[in-house]
């Protein structure tokens, strides 16, 4: 079992006839992912890929054509928001966004437009995607370095994800899916989604969550750990040494008016009972660490 | 980006938010005519002149050359007002916000003194937890607000803009009354924040806040203070506030840094670190303050590490003259590790290497680059994880 995509995902691109878009298409494809389509307004009835996927105009289209359940979005900035908006438009339940840079008031209004589309999950923006080993691949991530297995992985960050990957790749312990929420303020999924599918999802054994500073989605993670996360929970917040008021990297990685901190994230994590890795490389091990514990007892 | 007070009052102003009189200067003579034009037309020869630094806490700031003197002061001529530019243009500023280096001063704002009856706190920005943006008030004027949220959060009042309808009459009427506005002061500031918010939107701002916001003698409601930053993802729709940068409030390495796409912050330690993604790079920092040294920066060189942006990364890092070793960790992923181990010899035959540097490379091909490394000829130290290069950079600066 896995979370929000497997084998059967069908998968449309918009923005398939870009640069980046078609690489990752590919990519994807030769993972194993049915890619069903692309969308590119203008380039309806082109194909790429050496036929294999045809393009459309319109999300609607493509979904009617394919009966396409996931869309991942490569599209500039300033046009990504539209593109989230005119997936949940077309009744796309899973929507994926890479694209990074969109403006803030932007995806106010594109989170405001989902809120009345109940049937459509947006993660996303600026996230490296999601990931079933062996099943679906949705975004930029190496396919590689995933094997299938018992933990699941929560993340805004997309390098500390592969960290955490590769480790528990190399240890034997493997992914049942790997979750990118992305590193904007204004963001689709949250920690609290993602942990509630963690939690009923039997295969998952054991979830990594990583955070950072800015906002306070991971205490609200925290919270929702303390009352109804019963498997063990390993954690890692990037940032304890960041300055206030300094924006790091990712538009959503800021400490101001004293919130966001990393102390504070690592404090409501550990009083909710999450094991916390010391630094991004014991990862893995912490993880082997909590699921021994918990085997041998 | 962060604008100058009267940048964002000469803003605000053009959109229909009522500022205070004034204009900037430059010089104790520009200073004298700015005041006497503002004296002639107001009838009042209060005037005041502030400090233009991007940070707060100004008026309670100190100059080093100038300790009796602060940063905001209110004269009663334009001789007085020249006299006190004198002190401060050229001179460094230190507020609670600069740090104790300061910032040096090299425009004033010189504005209408003003009959001041009441002082409110008046913000807008983004709530994360909502996704929206959010009114926020407050009767605490002029205080640190972060002070009042700390010790008397239910002083401080909020209302949710809902993007769809923007922020209607009502919920500022809300606020009014509940600040203890009473007419005629209360519809104007009705008119005050419905003019902000529409700036707050056609400026794609990530603040805009207004502390204080002033009731005067004579019931007007006027922004005295005003400070306007702008959503940098939004920048590429407003080319007009490009010009509003002032390159004296950035730092030279920064400002590179973005025209080469790198994500640079500058800090106080010593390990100069590259790394791509900013979890990653900010996760490095953290292993280099676990193992026991400090960080000097923050870079994050993205997903398409090329030979000229590590290249650039190179020269922006040794630049700094705290720099005693230098960390590289890239989790290749796409990119395979050999194009980028190509990258990193060629940037340092081209940089030339006068501190211990170790690499770190994880992704595909990663035997391949380590490989490529080891025999290119140069003092390159290779790690196999994170915690092996912050620890083996750690040893090697040591003195």
């Amino acid at each position: 079992m896995s979370v929000l995509v497997d084998k059967n995902t069908r998968l449309i691109v918009q923005g398939i006839t870009g640069k980046v878009g078609l690489f990752h298409a590919e990519q994807s494809l030769a993972y194993g992912t049915q890619v069903v389509g692309g969308v590119t307004p203008g380039k309806g009835g082109e194909t790429v890929l050496n036929g294999r996927v045809p393009v459309f105009h319109t999300v609607r289209d493509a979904v009617e054509k394919t009966g396409a359940n996931a869309s991942v979005i490569f599209v500039p900035p300033p046009f990504a928001a539209d593109a989230i908006m005119e997936a949940a438009d077309a009744g796309v339940p899973l929507i994926v966004c890479i694209t990074e840079g969109i403006p803030v008031a932007d995806m106010v209004k594109a989170k405001r437009f989902l809120q009345d589309k109940p049937g459509s999950r947006l993660l996303g923006p600026n996230c490296p995607g999601i990931i079933t080993p062996k099943q679906c691949r949705i975004g930029i991530m190496p396919g590689y370095i995933h094997t299938p297995g018992r933990v699941g992985v929560v993340s805004r960050s997309g390098t500390l994800t592969y960290e955490a990957v590769h480790q528990l790749t190399t240890l034997g312990l493997g992914q049942s899916t790997a979750i990118g929420i992305g590193g904007d303020p204004v963001n689709g999924t949250n920690f609290v989604d993602c942990l509630k599918l963690f939690q009923d999802d039997p295969e998952t054994e054991g979830i990594i969550m990583i955070g950072e500073i800015g906002g306070s989605a991971e205490e609200d993670g925290a919270a929702f750990i303390r009352e109804h996360v019963t498997k063990p929970v390993v954690g890692f917040i990037a940032g304890v040494t960041a300055p206030p008021g300094k924006r790091m990297g990712h538009a959503g990685a800021i400490i101001s008016g004293g919130k966001g901190t990393a102390d504070a994230k690592l404090a409501a994590l550990r009083e909710a009972g999450v094991t916390i890795a010391d630094t991004p490389s014991d990862l893995g091990s912490t993880m082997a660490r909590v699921l021994g514990a918990k085997t041998s007892a | 980006m962060k604008i100058h007070e009267y940048q964002g009052k000469e803003l605000l102003r053009g959109l229909g938010v009522p500022v205070p009189l004034g204009g900037v200067a430059f010089t104790p003579g520009e200073v004298k005519l700015v005041a006497a034009d503002l004296i002639q037309r107001t009838g009042n020869p209060v005037v005041v002149v502030k400090s233009q630094i991007h940070a707060g806490g100004r008026g309670k700031g100190r100059f080093v050359e100038q300790p009796d003197v602060g940063g905001v002061k209110v004269v009663k001529s334009a001789e007085d007002a020249a006299q006190i530019a004198e002190k401060m243009l050229g001179n460094t500023l230190v507020t609670i916000q600069t740090g104790p280096e300061g910032k040096k001063v090299q425009r004033v704002l010189v504005e209408q003194g003003m009959n001041i009856a009441r002082e409110l706190y008046l913000a807008i920005t983004l709530d994360r937890a909502t996704g929206r943006n959010t009114v926020m008030a407050s009767t605490e004027g002029g205080m640190d607000i972060e002070e009042v949220a700390a010790h008397t959060p239910e002083k401080i009042l909020k209302e949710s803009i809902d993007p769809a309808v923007g922020l209607q009459a009502f919920q500022a009427r809300k606020l009014a009354y509940a600040l203890g506005l009473v007419d005629p002061v209360a519809p104007r500031f009705v008119k005050f924040l419905l003019a902000l918010a529409a700036a707050y939107d056609r400026l794609d701002c990530a603040l805009l806040e207004v502390n204080p916001l002033v009731v005067t003698g004579d019931d007007q409601v006027l922004a005295l203070d005003a400070k306007v930053s702008f959503d940098d993802n939004a920048t590429f729709r407003h080319k007009e506030l490009e010009e509003l940068r002032d390159p004296n409030e950035e730092d030279p390495s920064e400002l590179e840094a973005k025209s080469w796409d790198l994500s640079y912050v500058k800090l106080d330690g010593n390990i100069g670190c590259m790394v791509n993604g900013a979890g990653l790079a900010m996760a490095t920092m953290d292993i280099i303050q676990y193992v026991g040294a400090k960080p000097a920066n923050f870079l994050d060189v993205g997903g398409g590490a090329t030979a000229e942006r590590v290249t650039a990364a190179f020269k922006i890092i040794t630049r700094d003259p705290n720099v005693r070793g230098i960390l590289v960790n890239i989790f290749g992923g796409i990119m395979k590790c050999d194009t980028i181990a190509t990258g990193v010899i060629a940037a340092v035959k081209e940089v030339g290497l006068k501190v211990p540097l170790v690499v770190r490379l994880e992704g595909t091909n990663v035997e391949l680059g380590k490989k490529m490394l080891d025999e290119s000829g140069l003092a390159i130290t290779t790690a196999s994880s994170l915690r092996d290069a912050a620890t083996k950079i750690v040893e090697l600066v040591k003195p």
